[in-house]
């Protein structure tokens, strides 16, 4: 392989321009397939750690006000000082606690909500797929009916219904997002209901006990798991929306949502507020979606995003 | 074909149906309606007094037949805080928010499509790596958090925009850019991963032996087929931000239905907010419906099986 690889650019070397673009489309694509599932990885896992490890990394008490040190900016500016590296809010409290603290609400609705809504879709979508029949059509309705209504619209009437906690945060998307779980597991049930090594378990003598865990749960893992790291991601970005427009978690709590909607207010004349909470999703989000991407593509290339 | 349409049309009034048990019970259901709708401070009495005059007292079922009998006849209900007809309110704002709905698919469809075509037919091009990065930050980014920092600069610190509110056309550049930034780069991956399964397909080869040249089978082939999907995803995009983007038109205080409905819920105006839902609804069913048939058109095999 090496040698062959030699040969093909000591010829193209000829041209060395195209010499320059293939090497650069080659870094690209060793990038964007091999690497890219990785820094997916490390990113989220930073977060994980900041999330876990909140009260030993924080500088200082998210809540903890300052009034004399508010609306500091950034360390790197004329007037910050590297006691509030990432400057202080309105009302002094460091910026950089607050970002660590927010990992914290941010993965709890995420983690949970998925939890709640991968163990409801993958029982309804489970039952739908195996029994069939009459079940299978009302749960698939009504699976439908969820899934062609504006999203984001309905969540944030429920939200507003509910009230601020973080409990209904995490019950709302846990439960208005099962139904994209009900559908991946429905549609994989069916297709191995059909294959051969169902059929032939059946054949076998199995029961269905055995046959829903020992044959079909594993063959599920992968394609839920991939959809499970979307679906956080995309919870992750909702929930901070829901905070932007004070509709999460109480005001108190620090959420990158939160710190959002508080930073909005002083955006023309101390930005940075809000600019940290922005860049705290999108970092989470990036490495998310690079990671789900890499699951996908390692654990079952047939999935396409089901939807949205 | 026409069995094809009565089917889909039964079905979006089956599921208008569902909406309208959704809406209803979950704002009467979730808790007491009277006291979620009147100011926390209000006393018993004038609690009670509002119930008595909103009929909450009466059976739920007679309510939800009063409401469905309602919309069915174009009355979506009062708004408590204009005191006039929630539908009206409604359709005031529907111009600006179709306007900016319109102006961010077509962004996301022009810069979108294009970008995967070229990585679909160019996998691992510059073109394609740009086209893939580009899709990842649009999906990745809070846009309504991007919306904010665009605001600042080319609004507030540049003043080449207008930072919010819709008073001239260049008003709506900035909103309908970060609104179609999602649906921009779903459009480049979709495109892009839709390419690359055609041109592997059977009929491609086929056309190609046949010595059809490179832009029949490119226009005639690969192109109708990579369209169905796109259509799909473009019309549900579409029917979501006709209900009104609630976030980026609260950013940008633009006039539309998500605005409307932000406004709605703090002034605690739930029927309003209850018309605002059934209406997007319906206007995502529509859509939906219309992508149906657009999905029939484009695709034979539809036309004539299922």
């Amino acid at each position: 392989m090496a040698t062959k690889e030699k040969t093909q650019t000591a010829d193209s070397m000829l041209d060395v321009e195209q010499t320059f673009r293939d090497r650069l489309a080659y870094m690209g694509r060793f990038l964007w397939r091999d690497r890219s599932g990785v820094i997916g990885l490390l990113m989220f896992l930073i977060v994980v750690f900041a999330a876990v490890f909140a009260p030993l990394i924080a500088p200082f008490e998210p809540l903890e006000q300052n009034l004399r040190a508010a609306k500091m900016p950034p360390a790197w500016d004329a007037e910050g000082s590297w006691e509030h590296a990432l400057g202080t809010d309105n009302l002094g409290r460091d910026l950089l606690s607050r970002l660590i603290y927010g990992a914290r609400v941010s993965l709890t609705v995420g983690f949970f909500g998925v939890l709640i809504a991968a163990g409801l879709g993958m029982i309804f979508g489970a039952i739908a797929g195996y029994v069939g029949g009459r079940v299978d059509t009302f749960i698939m309705a009504v699976v439908n009916l969820v899934l062609s209504l504006p999203y984001l619209l309905f969540v944030v009437v429920i939200a507003s219904i509910l009230g601020r906690s973080l409990i209904n945060v995490i019950l709302i998307f846990g439960i208005t997002d099962a139904p994209i779980f009900a559908r991946v597991t429905r549609g994989e049930v069916l297709r191995m209901r059909e294959s051969g090594y169902v059929e032939s378990a059946i054949s076998a003598g199995a029961g269905t006990g055995r046959i829903i865990f020992d044959h079909i749960m594993p063959n599920l893992i992968g394609p839920l798991l991939t959809l499970a790291t979307f679906e956080m991601s995309r919870m992750i970005f909702y929930e901070a929306g829901l905070g932007f427009l004070g509709l999460s978690v109480p005001p108190s709590v620090p959420s990158w949502g939160n710190m959002l909607e508080a930073g909005r207010k002083y955006l023309t004349s101390y930005p940075w507020i809000a600019l940290w909470p922005g860049l705290a999703i999108m970092w989470t989000s990036l490495g998310m979606n690079l990671l789900g991407d890499w699951l996908r593509d390692v654990l079952d290339p047939r999935l396409r995003r089901a939807r949205r | 074909m026409q069995r094809y349409f009565l089917f889909k049309a039964g079905q979006s009034i089956l599921l208008l149906l569902g909406v309208l048990v959704l809406v209803f019970f979950l704002v009467r259901v979730t808790g007491d309606p009277a006291r979620l709708m009147m100011p926390r401070e209000a006393s018993a009495e004038a609690v009670e007094a509002f119930r008595e005059e909103m009929g909450y007292n009466r059976p739920l079922l007679v309510q939800f037949g009063d409401y469905f009998v309602g919309v069915l006849t174009g009355d979506f209900g009062r708004s408590l805080h204009f005191k006039s007809s929630a539908l009206d309110l409604v359709l005031q704002r529907l111009p600006a928010t179709v306007q900016l709905a319109a102006t961010a698919i077509l962004f996301a469809i022009i810069v979108g499509v294009p970008l995967g075509l070229v990585g679909g037919f160019n996998p691992g091009s510059v073109v394609d790596s740009v086209g893939r990065f580009l899709a990842l930050l649009g999906q990745s980014i809070p846009n309504f958090w991007l919306g904010l920092l665009l605001m600042l600069f080319f609004a507030v610190r540049l003043g080449w925009l207008p930072s919010f509110g819709r008073d001239e056309w260049r008003s709506v550049i900035l909103p309908a850019f970060v609104l179609g930034l999602p649906t921009m780069g779903q459009l480049v991956r979709l495109t892009r991963s839709a390419v690359l399964e055609v041109r592997g397909e059977d009929f491609v080869r086929t056309a190609k032996s046949k010595g059809l040249l490179p832009g029949t089978i490119y226009t005639k082939h690969v192109l109708r087929n990579v369209a169905i999907p796109l259509v799909s995803v473009i019309g549900v995009q579409f029917g979501y931000m006709l209900g009104g983007s609630i976030i980026i038109e609260t950013v940008f205080a633009w006039p539309g239905i998500g605005q409307l409905l932000e406004q709605a819920i703090g002034w605690r105006d739930y029927p309003l907010v209850m018309a605002i839902a059934v209406f997007t609804s319906l206007a995502v069913l529509g859509i939906n419906l219309l992508t149906d048939v657009a999905y029939a058109v484009i695709d034979p095999r539809i036309r004539y099986g299922h």
